[in-house]
Parts: C-alpha cells; sequence; structure tokens
C-alpha cells in the first residue's frame, strides 16, 4: 500500500495560520494502515489547531472527517457540505487523494498535511519499506520475486555492483543490498546459472519516464460495476 | 586474441605482454593544466592512462574533455563512463564524441552511488547499469547500431573495458559469475578492484580461468599502494567492498610514520610481483589517488618497465 508520514505541526500551521474554517479530511485507505491520515490522525491534527488559534487567540472551527477513499469521486462527492463550509481543507490522505479532492472542489484552497513516499510494506510496528516503484513491467518473474528497482539504490538490472558488502547496500549499513537478496533466492530456488546471461536495457516508457500515465481497461469499461466497487 | 581496435593498450596486451594502466582524477575546478600534469608524471611508464567520471560522486571536471587532453598529449586515453549521471542518450553522444577525438578505450561502470559525494540531493539516473553499457559500446562498435536501432556511418572503434570487485558481496562464486557476465555482454578488458587480499584474488583467479573467461578478456590486477597507515585503515573501514587483511595494517603499523609511505610502496611492488605469477592475469592497473608521481617507482620496481613499442 501507500506509505506518508504526516507532515510537521508548524508547516501544516503556515498554511492555515491566516484561516478559519478548517477541514482535515482523512481517508480510510492506505494512510489509515500507515497511520497517517486516517479518523485518528486527522483527530490529532484538529486538536493541534485548535490549540494553536486559541493560544493565538484567533476565531476557529477545525472540523474532523474521514471517507472511504480520497481516490474515488462517489467518495469524495461525500464531502461537498463540509467543503463548502470550510475556508481551507487539509487533506491528509496521500498525494493522489489530496489531488483529487482539489481537482472536485476547485474554487476551495487545500493543502496536504502528509508526506507521501512510496508503494511498500508494514514491516514491523511502525516500520514501513519500499517495495515497488510501479515500473509498469513487472521483472519479478526473474529475479527471484525480489524487485531489483525499487530495492538497489542504482535500480541495476545486473547487479550487485562492487559496493555490495556483507549483504548491505553500498549507502547504508541499514539498507539491505537488493541484490544480495535476489541472488540468495535465486541459490534457493537453484537458478543461478540465469543469473550469468545479461540483461538487456529496460524499456523505462512503462515507467515514470513515459510521462503521466494512463490506464485504459476496455474490459471493465464494459463491464457492469462489482461488489466493492463505488462506482454503483 | 587478435586485436579488433586501434586501441594500443589492446595490441600491447594482444602481442602477451603485461598491460599497465593508471588512472588521473581530475580537478574540482576548470585547471585543465593539472591533467596535463599528472598526465607528463605517469606517460612513459604506462599504456594508457584512465580519466575517472566524477569519482565517489563528486563534481570534477569531466572525464572526455580531459581524456581530449591527453589525447592531444600524445597519451593513450581510457574514458571512465559511469552510468550514474547520464541517461542513454547523453552516453551514446559522449561514446560518439569520445571516438570522434579518436579515443579508443572505455572503462564502463554502474558509478557510486551520489549520496558519496559532494551532491547528495541530486536526482540519479541510471538508466542503464555497467553490464547495459558495455552492451551498448559493442552495439554501436561491431554492429554499427545506436540502441534505438538507428545505423551509423561511421562506427566508433573501441576497445571495451570494465571493473569488477572480486572482493565484494554476496561471495567470490558470484563475483566471478559476474564477470563472466560483463565478458558476455562484451567486456574485453577488466581492471579490479584495489587488490589487497591476495588468497581471495587468487580464488576469484581460479575460478575465472576455470570457467574460460580468462581466454576472453585480459584481467588487469588493481593495485593501490598505501600512503599512510591512516589511509589503510580508512581503506579497511569506510570504502565499501574493499578488502584489507589486518597483517597488512599490523605491517605498516610495525613502521614509524614516516617511513609508512616507503613500506606501502614496497607493499605494493611486492603485491605486483606476486600477482604476476598468477596464471590470467595479463595487466596492472595501478591507482595511486593522489600520488601520480609513485607510479614511475612502483612501475619500475614491479618489472614493468620500460613499456613495449607497438
Ligand atoms: S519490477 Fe516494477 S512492477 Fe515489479 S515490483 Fe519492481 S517496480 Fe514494481
Ligand atoms: S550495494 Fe546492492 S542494492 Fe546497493 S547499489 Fe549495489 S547492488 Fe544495488
Amino acid at each position: 500500500m501507500i506509505k506518508a508520514t504526516p507532515k510537521p505541526l508548524e508547516e501544516i500551521i503556515n498554511y492555515v495560520k491566516d484561516f478559519n474554517k478548517i477541514l482535515v479530511a482523512g481517508c480510510d485507505g492506505c494512510v489509515t494502515v500507515c497511520e497517517a491520515g486516517g479518523m485518528k490522525e486527522a483527530k490529532v491534527l484538529g486538536s493541534a489547531l485548535r490549540l494553536y488559534y486559541t493560544q493565538a487567540g484567533k476565531d476557529h472551527e477545525v472540523v474532523e472527517t474521514t471517507i472511504t477513499r480520497q481516490c474515488d469521486k462517489e467518495y469524495l462527492a461525500e464531502l461537498k457540505d463540509m467543503v463548502e463550509n470550510a475556508d481551507a481543507v487539509i487533506s491528509i490522505a496521500c498525494g493522489c487523494g489530496i489531488q483529487y479532492l482539489t481537482e472536485m472542489y476547485n474554487d476551495k484552497i487545500v493543502f496536504p498535511g502528509v508526506d507521501t513516499h512510496f508503494m511498500g510494506i508494514n514491516a514491523d510496528r511502525g516500520i514501513f519499506e519500499e517495495r515497488c516503484a510501479g515500473c509498469g513491467q513487472c521483472v519479478l518473474a526473474s529475479t527471484g520475486g525480489i524487485c531489483p528497482i525499487a530495492r538497489c539504490s542504482k535500480r541495476m538490472l545486473n547487479g550487485p555492483c562492487g559496493g555490495s558488502e556483507a549483504g548491505k547496500c553500498e549507502i547504508s549499513k541499514d539498507t539491505p543490498c537488493g541484490w544480495h537478496l535476489i541472488y540468495e533466492r535465486l541459490e534457493k530456488l537453484g537458478q543461478v546459472d540465469s543469473f550469468t546471461k545479461p540483461v538487456d536495457p529496460k524499456n523505462w516508457r512503462t515507467s515514470r519516464d513515459g510521462g503521466p500515465r494512463v490506464i485504459i481497461r476496455e474490459d471493465l469499461r464494459k463491464a457492469e460495476p462489482q461488489h466493492g466497487s463505488a462506482h454503483s | 586474441m587478435e586485436p579488433r581496435t586501434p586501441s594500443k593498450l589492446e595490441k600491447i596486451m594482444a602481442a602477451g605482454h603485461l598491460g599497465v594502466t593508471s588512472e588521473v582524477g581530475p580537478p574540482r575546478g576548470a585547471d585543465g593544466a593539472e591533467i596535463e600534469h599528472k598526465g607528463h608524471l605517469i606517460k612513459d611508464y604506462v599504456d594508457a592512462v584512465n580519466v575517472t567520471d566524477n569519482q565517489t560522486s563528486v563534481v570534477r571536471l569531466c572525464s572526455l574533455a580531459s581524456c581530449i587532453r591527453l589525447k592531444q598529449m600524445g597519451i593513450e586515453p581510457v574514458l571512465q563512463m559511469t552510468t550514474r549521471d547520464r541517461n542513454r542518450i547523453a552516453m551514446q553522444s559522449d561514446i560518439l564524441g569520445a571516438a570522434s577525438f579518436g579515443i579508443h578505450n572505455m572503462l564502463c561502470l554502474t558509478g557510486d552511488h551520489q549520496t558519496f559525494g559532494d551532491h547528495p540531493m541530486s536526482a540519479n539516473v541510471f538508466d542503464l547499469d555497467s553490464v547495459q553499457l558495455i552492451q551498448t559500446v559493442k552495439l554501436m562498435r561491431d554492429e554499427g547500431k545506436l540502441l534505438s536501432g538507428f545505423e551509423m556511418k561511421v562506427r566508433p572503434q573501441i576497445f571495451i573495458g570494465a571493473a569488477e570487485n572480486p572482493f565484494a558481496g554476496p561471495n567470490v562464486e558470484l563475483r566471478a559469475l559476474r564477470l563472466g557476465k560483463k565478458i558476455a555482454a562484451g567486456a574485453e578488458f577488466i581492471q579490479t578492484q584495489c587488490i589487497y587480499n591476495i588468497p581471495k584474488f587468487k580464488e576469484w583467479m581460479k575460478i575465472a580461468v576455470d570457467k574460460g573467461y580468462t581466454d576472453k578478456a585480459y584481467i588487469m590486477a588493481g593495485i593501490t599502494p598505501f600512503k599512510s597507515l591512516g589511509m589503510a585503515r580508512y581503506m579497511k573501514t569506510k570504502v565499501p567492498g574493499m578488502d584489507v587483511p589486518d597483517n597488512l595494517i599490523d605491517r605498516l603499523k610495525g613502521v614509524p610514520k614516516e617511513k609508512q609511505a616507503e613500506e606501502g610502496i614496497k607493499m605494493a611492488i611486492e603485491m605486483i610481483q606476486e600477482l604476476k605469477e598468477v596464471p590470467g592475469v595479463r595487466g596492472f592497473h595501478i591507482m595511486a589517488i593522489e600520488w601520480e608521481e609513485k607510479v614511475p617507482e612502483l612501475v619500475k620496481g614491479g618489472g614493468l618497465y620500460p613499456r613495449p613499442q607497438v
């Protein structure tokens, strides 16, 4: 899922200090899982803002809410009245949600309340690790199920480089070398031979290098909305 | 192996001589004279001179311009190129530019991550990796094509080099396999990481010989003399992928500070002598970091002087 972290309070206060009616809009999706933008975090931010306004002697009205997903306009529509009533909105959804909210309520000022980082996993309580860089053409089948793009600091397709040492990447002793992991897994699978063949240059057009990406799934466009979809 | 390019370095090794290269690190400023000065110090003692490409990700005068300077002084350059800072468009363009000046050797590298350098906040590129850069140069030279498939009228003539580090992780077998991969991609000479752990290097070389890699590429052993005990310790603990055994550190500890540089040179010469006898070693790459003036002594001491004329 997408991983984000709350922005520093001072930064957020700086955005909204001249507004009085604030809507803090969270999202029940990924940012709830990584505890950056769910209801709990919306309340924490809301309380902090109230405290700030009170201490600064400013009139204020801070409302917190969340919706199922900020990346779906059907759910965003639920925010209509609350957004209209606010002078400014702080969205604590991921960067996608923040933008889609802005798109929907285009005459309203919307500020980001989180920093969105990457697609990753919950390694442990409070530890999130990147796993996929969304390259658009997955190579996991040939790399032992470990992504060389997200997990090698140089996104090498023919690693490990000469800086790999004791399982760690040259950038830091805290960063596992992705290629070390790939090699270990290939060995376990008895596929080390596949390692000796050079891998050709990658076509990055399907990655962000090709420009903003759009997926058009004609099969889905024709099909009836399924259970779990907001498009009902 | 028959020489395939006009490279003097290739001709020397193809004729069965041990090849000798060294390197010049360009300055962190626009002083082209410094490159010429360093070139002068070593030119009669080596067959070709590598010019590093923003080594350790520190911005320096560019490798290509430095190589052109050396070439104009009559020194044969080895253009080092990392894939860190330039995409395939820029790299192919630089290769053509180099070839247009008669630069006939390249060392294809991935490069250190920018975290190490003076611009850790920069974006990185890594459109290709070192293996793919080797493939690219080979495609341009042997098939006259760019990666796009475009056919060139005039092809670059480049003796294709790569680096390999026998001492990096995960283990020596994998490092030998990766050497094989670079050779399969088209590498014709290999300059190794600085060698200090000779038993491990021999282990790596043995795999390379057994797998037939040494029949397809010239392996040049990397030598870097220690200037001081401090430098040896730094190399051991701070440089990723560097393997400095304790007995070498102890040996430097055993001599007074003012004699350590001399001892470092002695140790490097002994290493050259020993490595000459290792099957598959076809030359030496002497990286005397900011100590270029010592290259003549090392080459002479190693019994590699005078350099053959081809
Ligand atoms: S190869 Fe591409 S799609 Fe697959 S995990 Fe890596 S970045 Fe994601
Ligand atoms: S050490 Fe491993 S993860 Fe780090 S850049 Fe090198 S190959 Fe990639």
